[in-house]
């Protein structure tokens, strides 16, 4: 089992969404977050007071896997967030340990989908 | 007078909340901004030229030049408008109707224009399409008004105006990046409704204020808004509830602008009944506008004023020329439905005369800005926001 987690930009959330259910990848955690990467944010004037190097909307993902969706989650979120500018973001592979299903407790690959 | 006046201010701020609570978070502050720099320019405009363009004494294309600055523009009455309030209070009354007409157009270009071409198109569409047709229907001398054409509050110089340049300017602009993908949702529709409260309460202003006295016609002209607003407001939660399963507060709010934006024109000429009557049409027309042609035709009219200001407009101009009646304003005239079909053609007419028009002026202003300065934003500031891009600001944020 492994966990994805993947930082995108909020515009290609869609996208994304529709390249994972293509690959019958339908259960998935969103958030929005805040952070940048090599590329600085906007810089933000309120009353002249300047806020430098702003840190950027994005969107994080996090999908529980068996071992057999790993590359097909993968590619669908590439196929989805890939726009070729700075800022699309970073997708991150993690081993889990364990995943326990709450309304019946089932445990382990059975629990994920 | 000064009190309606107020009123009709208010409504560019609401007109802001209206369309802000519909855009996406990223985009808020720029129709904020938008609406509220264009009450800035163009109180700076009329004051300056504009209000002499649009009313002073010329003959047949504007006003011409001899009121510039308000010269001549004084405490004393001007006959020919009114013989009961200042020059001066029916030249500030119609400057809020110059600055929400520009504003209205807001939402068909929202989400992607660069703010430099939004300032320069609209001080030229001010000058250019608003000043002239304003005259025309309103100014003395206007040939419109002289051949008959009803319009009491500015269907067809506001709304109609407004709707079709709206028309225009979405399909030159292109859809917004992702229109393909789904449905741009509003990110605050409470906003939206406070918005809509505001504009309800500001018509108030623009309709019974048009007839620029305390008198009966103002109470006719107040009666018949609020009815032709209910009467809208409820067929469109009806129309939602019937085709769409559950009866909805966008519906609603969008019904009830529909149903004033209808009553405009006809406001000082008919009956609550008759009121009834357009409130129930233009909620009908307004939604086969909005859910079944923008679609057909795929332009992306982001925020719907053409489906509601124009098509709520038109309806509303040609329902004059089909519900007035001497008995309720006998300065008026009868409409089709009151023994006088002449007076539906003058309005259909003046409705063809001001979708031309407008619609020629207003592409050539746009292909001219576009020309020297690129009218959309590059896309990766799309992407980000116009809050940001254009503006350096954000409206709310995720950590404090």
């Amino acid at each position: 089992m492994k966990l994805i987690i993947a930082i995108i930009k909020p515009d290609r959330l869609e996208a994304v969404k529709e390249e994972l259910y293509k690959s019958d990848v339908n259960l998935m955690t969103v958030n929005e977050v805040l952070g940048h990467g090599r590329q600085m944010g906007v810089t933000e004037v309120y009353r002249g007071a300047k806020e430098m190097g702003n840190l950027l909307r994005k969107i994080r993902l996090e999908i529980a896997v068996n071992e057999t969706f790993v590359e097909k989650t993968i590619n669908a979120i590439i196929k989805g967030a890939q726009t070729g500018e700075v800022g699309d973001g970073k997708i991150f592979v993690l081993d889990l340990a364990e995943c326990i299903r709450i309304r019946t407790e089932e445990r382990g690959s059975g629990a994920i989908g | 007078m000064l009190i309606a006046t107020a009123l009709v201010m208010l409504m560019t701020p609401g007109l802001a909340f209206f369309y802000g609570g519909m855009v996406g978070r990223k985009n808020v502050l720029t129709i904020l901004i938008q609406c509220f720099i264009l009450l800035s320019i163009i109180s700076i405009q009329w004051v300056l030229y504009g209000y002499s363009l649009a009313f002073g004494p010329g003959k047949g294309f504007w006003g011409g030049f001899d009121w510039i600055g308000l010269t001549g523009v004084g405490l004393e009455p001007f006959k020919d408008y009114s013989a009961t309030i200042p020059h001066q209070l029916f030249m500030v009354y119609q400057m809020m109707f110059a600055v929400i007409t520009p504003a209205l157009i807001i939402g068909a270009f929202a989400e992607r224009m660069k703010f430099s071409a939004f300032v320069i198109i609209m001080i030229l569409w001010a000058t250019f399409v608003y000043d002239p047709v304003c005259h025309w229907v309103w100014g003395v001398g206007g040939w419109l008004r002289e051949m008959g054409a009803l319009d009491f509050a500015g269907g067809t110089v506001v709304h109609i105006n407004a709707g079709i340049a709206a028309l225009l300017t979405a399909i030159l602009i292109k859809r917004r990046k992702g229109f393909d993908h789904k449905a741009i949702l509003p990110h605050n529709l409470p906003f939206t409704v406070l918005g809509t409260a505001l504009l309800w309460f500001g018509w108030f202003g623009f309709n019974a204020g048009s007839a620029l006295a305390a008198n009966g016609l103002a109470v006719n002209a107040f009666v018949v808004t609020n009815t032709a607003a209910a009467a809208a407001g409820l067929t469109w939660a009806l129309i939602d509830w019937i085709f769409n399963d559950k009866p909805t507060m966008l519906g609603t709010a969008t019904g009830a602008v529909a149903g004033l934006v209808a009553i405009t024109p006809a406001a000082g000429f008919v009956s609550a009944l008759s009121a009834i009557a357009i409130g129930v049409c233009v909620s009908i027309f307004c939604f086969i506008a909005v859910s079944w042609i923008k679609p057909k035709f795929g332009y992306d009219d982001a925020l719907d004023v053409f489906g509601v200001h124009c098509v709520g407009g038109i309806w509303g101009a040609l329902a004059t020329g089909l519900f007035a009646s001497k008995a309720i304003n006998p300065d008026g005239a009868n409409g089709l439905f009151f023994g006088n079909p002449k007076q539906f053609l003058i309005q259909l007419l003046a409705v063809l005369v001001t979708v031309l028009y407008s619609l020629v002026v207003t592409y050539i202003i746009y292909k001219l800005v576009d020309m020297v300065i690129k009218v959309r934003v590059p896309e990766r500031d799309e992407n980000l926001g116009l809050d940001l891009t254009q503006h350096h600001e954000n409206a709310y944020t995720v950590i404090e």
